[in-house]
């Protein structure tokens, strides 16, 4: 029964089974296709999701809001520096990690220095990222390195690749998470502040740390999507606010901080992809997508909440 | 009030409450009629809250009976009450706040009434007290909180108050305004109402009861009227009744220099045990987490940190729910043995398996929960968290809440030990016993030291004597 | 306690004060009946969605489906309010109530109501996309006369303005339920301690705040004349944004109804005023930012100073 007290395993079941009844429908036909592509934009999703779990992590109220904007705008100036020319992929990666890094030493200093609360901390920089993205994009759009472009839409053993960048992510955070020092002091940290405060946690440093690596993973993702679909757009980090904050909840980490799953966001994420897949071959109009995916979330918070209740 | 003018407010009969295995109010019989103004005294612990929650309906009691006059609850029955702890809503008007005790005011001008009534309140109370009723409760300071307080309290708020109960009324008042409310309480209990006053200022229970309840262990000690009381003997009736003398013979030992001084005079010398006692809540926990937080960093932490707290408020200053008792031991001495920011897992558990036999934490296994434990073996958790540590100055906030006497002793024996090593010990506790383990002693009463007691000065009655004020209210 | 600490609307008038001044004086023109309803044109529905969320701020959550919201009402209204009038308040009526439905559950489950909110604006956006999946719909004929009237001295906006920051300042801080709502976020343990339901107060505030949604959706769709499920989704931000602006706290139960209406049209004219001084639009959303960090920076110095005294 140890295994059914895994709450990762729920994203990974939930994930099976949308697979299986899609595959159902084209008869086995496409499956691997199918599955192909939900390692592909899964992959996105994980990796934000992952920088979103270590913020939430933190405890509540900490969330960042402004995944998109770092999204958009690392991958905007990063596409802008490599002009096409090929040869540049790495100064774009330095470029889009530059970007952020400033991201989050920006939220953190709001965060601590105007001691505002996270989510408006987050959201007023994310307006101001937003700008900067729009001023600099202006409409052009630039198209990746060709060889940056292959890597971001090719595989490796017949996995794609983003789908091996979000493996490797993955692997390290639940590395830092589960061995190192520095993930038992988040984990102190999200479970009580005080307490970890008084257990000699050097908290601040802590958060410090936790919100300029989201930002890290959101550029990341900004880049690797901006490669993979052939450019940055605006609009590119939409869908990756709610998607981010989705994967962490469905994937079993606790919203009220200090317990994180890192196998579940991968879940979780597939699932996301699966599920929309699936009411799109039984020929679901987008509203009852959206409706039966908020549906999922509710559900599965309501779910967590009676199972903490009774512990 | 015709004819239940001889009637009881309320009246207990072998009240007990029970959190689980502890017995806060163990069988009090009591009643409060008319025109009684009740003082009620006791140690930390004697179970006064308690009492106070089940006269105004708060808590009901685990066995026994309790009745008011009047209908069938506290509320209908006037009962009223000020609680220590403030609890007025900061972003409110003073007049709003009567509005939330009071649901009755509604309708239209409302405000205006509002207005009137704790302005009358107020002035009946305090007058001359300058408090605007339209001031947000934010803006004003922490006297002028309770004033509005007891004003509610007061208030008529659709029927009569008939028994106030005044929960340390007084702790945040200065002298005068002090003086305003006892006059007040004699003026109310002559014309009829009924108060119960808990004070730790000895002298306006005095001034203000015509009858004096002692508790003691959840017990009614003593209940007579005030002239028949003593203040020493007041002293006796809440102490021990037949007094160990001064616990332990410390034997002089030679400290080393000084390592601690803060402001407030609190200091430490090398290999030191230093205790804080006096009434809980007067500011010692304060004094220690200041002291706690302005030698450690919340952006760095070195290989040795230079203080380890030991918590006494598990759930809010000591133990991660969440995790194992291994992991909640070993959290603070990760980074000794951590290889490249690792963590050296043999070495983590070799420490927890060591302090768990040390310490005798009552488990199978130091991967359980450390839910899984009591309250008295997480306490060991805690102290095991610290001990492990080299740290030389070890803050402990009243940390042997819910450990059993065997353990204590353990305990006491460990902590001698270290402090024969060179470290540090201060140490809180709102147990005289322990109080009694320690070289030397700062008494606190109101956010100040009243008192520092060394050695065989180190007794129950020197350190209540500091603990409440003695003096005549002034 | 300093002089702007007791009277916290004064932050608020200043900064659309000297923005309004700034206006004026790069573009004189603006300063008519003409140019002040174009100034202010949608500060109407922003107004209104930023009172919907102060509401919930009021009881110390944040609602993050509330853009989704208001265009799930804007959608309802150009649809089947304009076709079937009857129909389309029921429905309206049905979404207010479920708003209240949603706080009762946030608060008995003790839900995070950050998420719960979250998974909301996918199912109202799911409905709102249901009724309308391609932008469309007909502003009712009423509705648009009326948002788009012409009153003496004063253009419709500003009117509208002062007419929702009197109506709610009378229910949030003058009335009797007002002032209990306030008190649920300043110490709810000594409001249900004096006998009150907090469930009921928290469905009270979520169902207040579900019926300004949908008035921002209408009012939105009266001056737009038609609706798409996308409409509004800007307005979260927007909200959260005002509210703040506007001299509200997160938590703690000080907000102000009369700020909230101020830091919307602070938010709107920020917009226009931008586009005066030929910035570029890329950096309007930019600004907006800006002006919010700007703010919050001055108020923690003016607390910061009210602390010291």
């Amino acid at each position: 029964m140890k295994l059914f007290s895994k709450p990762w395993l729920w994203s990974w079941l939930a994930a099976a089974a949308a697979f299986a009844v899609t595959a159902a429908l084209t008869s086995g036909r496409g499956g691997g296709e199918l599955a192909y592509a939900a390692l592909s934009f899964g992959a996105f999703a994980a990796i934000v999701g992952l920088g979103q779990m270590l913020v939430i992590t933190l405890g509540p109220g900490n969330v960042d809001l402004s995944i998109p904007a770092t999204m958009t705008l690392a991958a905007t100036l990063a596409l802008k520096a490599m002009g096409s020319q090929p040869g540049t992929a790495f100064l774009g990666l330095g470029i889009a990690l530059a970007v952020g890094l400033g991201a989050g030493l920006a939220n953190y200093a709001l965060i601590y220095l105007l001691r505002l609360p996270p989510i408006i901390a987050t959201l007023a920089a994310s307006l101001v990222y937003q700008s900067v993205a729009i001023w600099s994009n202006r409409g052009l759009r630039i198209k990746p390195p060709t060889g940056l472009a292959d890597f971001a839409t090719g595989r490796f053993l017949g996995l794609p690749n983003v789908a091996w960048v979000g493996l490797a992510l993955a692997i390290v955070v639940w590395v830092i998470l589960e061995r190192s020092v520095w993930g038992r002091w988040l984990l102190a940290t999200g479970q009580n502040l005080r307490v970890a405060r008084l257990a000699g946690i050097p908290v601040e440093l802590v958060r410090a740390a936790t919100y300029i690596s989201v930002a890290l993973f959101s550029a990341l993702a900004g880049y690797l999507l901006a490669s993979f679909s052939g450019g940055a757009a605006l609009n590119m980090g939409q869908e990756y606010l709610l998607m981010s904050i989705a994967v962490v909840v469905i994937g079993g980490s606790s919203i009220a901080g200090g317990d994180s799953n890192v196998p579940g966001v991968w879940g979780a994420a597939l699932f996301m992809f699966l599920v929309v897949s699936m009411l799109n071959s039984y020929g679901a109009v987008a509203g009852l997508r959206n409706v039966l995916t908020g549906t999922i979330i509710i559900a599965i918070v309501i779910a967590a909440s009676t199972r903490r209740n009774r512990a | 009030m015709s004819d239940h003018e001889n009637a009881p407010i309320v009246t207990l009969t072998d009240a007990a409450k029970h959190f689980g295995p502890v017995r806060a109010l163990d069988g009090v019989s009591l009643s409060v009629s008319l025109g009684d103004c009740i003082g009620l005294v006791g140690h930390n612990g004697a179970g006064k809250s308690t009492l106070v929650n089940l006269i105004n309906g708060g808590l009901a009691p685990s066995s026994g009976k309790i009745a008011f006059a009047q209908g069938q609850t506290a509320f209908g029955a006037g009962v009223r009450s000020v609680f220590q702890e403030l609890s007025l809503c900061a972003n409110l008007t003073v007049a709003e706040n009567l509005r939330i005790a009071h649901s009755a005011l509604n309708g239209f001008g409302w405000r205006r009434r509002a207005r009137a009534e704790i302005r009358a309140s107020l002035d009946a109370v305090f007058p001359g007290h300058g408090i605007d009723p339209d001031a947000e409760v934010g803006t004003l300071s922490i006297a002028e909180r309770q004033m509005v307080e007891i004003a509610i309290g007061f208030a008529s708020r659709g029927s009569e108050a008939r028994l106030v109960i005044l929960d340390e009324p007084t702790s945040a008042l200065d002298a005068a305004i002090a003086r305003q409310l006892l006059a007040h309480v004699k003026q109310f209990c002559a014309n009829g109402g009924a108060v119960v006053f808990i004070s730790h200022m000895l002298g306006e229970v005095f001034e203000v009861a015509s009858r004096i309840v002692v508790l003691k262990d959840g017990k009614v000690v003593a209940e007579r009227p005030t002239p028949e009381f003593t203040r020493a003997g007041l002293v006796d009736a809440m102490g021990h009744v037949a007094a160990e003398s001064g616990g332990v013979a410390t034997a002089r030992r030679d400290f080393g220099p000084e390592v601690v001084r803060t402001d407030q005079g609190l200091s430490a010398r090398r290999g030191e045990i230093v205790g804080l006692s006096g009434l809980a809540g007067h500011g010692q926990a304060a004094a220690l987490a200041r002291l706690f937080l302005s030698r450690s960093s919340a952006w760095h932490a070195g290989k040795t940190p230079d203080v380890v707290f030991v918590a006494g408020d598990r759930p809010r200053d000591g133990v991660l729910p969440l995790w194992s008792i291994l992991r909640n031991i070993s959290i603070s001495i990760l980074r000794n043995d951590a290889t490249r920011g690792m963590v050296n897992r043999q070495a983590e558990a070799a420490v927890a398996k060591d302090w768990k036999t040390r310490i005798g934490i009552r488990t199978d296994d130091v991967t359980n929960p450390v839910l899984s434990l009591s309250g008295g073996n997480q306490q060991k958790v805690l102290f095991a968290r610290a001990l492990a540590s080299p740290a030389p100055v070890v803050i402990m906030d009243d940390p042997m809440r819910g450990v059993d006497v065997g353990t204590k002793q353990d305990v006491y024996a460990m902590i001698r030990a270290e402090a024969a090593r060179g470290r540090t010990f201060l140490w809180y506790s709102t147990e005289t016993e322990e109080i009694c383990q320690c070289d030397r002693v700062f008494v606190f009463r109101n956010h100040a030291i009243s008192a520092e007691l060394n050695g065989t000065d180190i007794t129950e009655e020197k350190i209540l004597e500091a603990s409440f004020e003695m003096r005549e209210a002034s | 306690m300093s002089f702007l600490a007791r009277h916290r609307i004064i932050l608020p008038v200043v900064s659309l004060a000297v923005l309004l001044a700034a206006t004026f004086y790069m573009q004189p023109r603006a300063m008519s009946y003409f140019g002040l309803n174009l100034l202010f044109n949608l500060a109407v529905p922003i107004a209104l969605a930023t009172i919907a969320q102060m509401l919930i701020i009021m009881v110390n959550d944040i609602d993050l489906s509330l853009g989704a919201f208001v265009s799930l009402a804007a959608c309802v209204t150009a649809t089947s309010l304009n076709d079937a009038p009857l129909l389309g308040a029921l429905i309206l009526l049905g979404l207010i109530l479920s708003y209240a439905l949603l706080g009762a559950v946030i608060h008995m489950l003790e839900l995070p109501a950050i998420v719960v909110t979250l998974g909301m604006s996918f199912v109202w956006g799911g409905i709102a996309l249901f009724i309308l999946p391609a932008p469309g719909g007909v502003s009712p004929d009423w509705l648009r006369t009326l948002m788009t009237v012409k009153p003496p001295i004063a253009p419709m906006a500003v009117v509208a303005a002062v007419i929702i920051a009197a109506v709610t300042h009378l229910l949030i801080m003058r009335s009797g339920i007002g002032t209990v709502l306030r008190g649920v976020g300043g110490n709810a343990r000594s409001v249900a301690r004096a006998g009150w339901s907090l469930v009921r107060l928290k469905a009270l505030a979520y169902g207040l705040a579900g019926l300004f949604g949908v008035l921002a959706g209408m009012a939105l769709v009266g001056l737009t004349t038609s609706a798409d499920a996308n409409i509004a989704l800007r307005y979260t931000l927007l909200s959260i944004a005002g509210v703040i602006l506007g001299g509200g706290e997160f938590i703690g139960g000080r907000v102000s109804p009369t700020g909230a209406v101020i830091g919307a049209l602070t938010l709107t004219l920020a917009a226009s005023f931008l586009s005066f001084m030929r910035l570029s639009p890329d950096w309007q959303i930019g600004a907006q930012g800006a002006i919010l960090i700007l703010v919050l920076t001055a108020r923690l110095i003016f607390s910061r100073k009210g602390a010291e005294e």
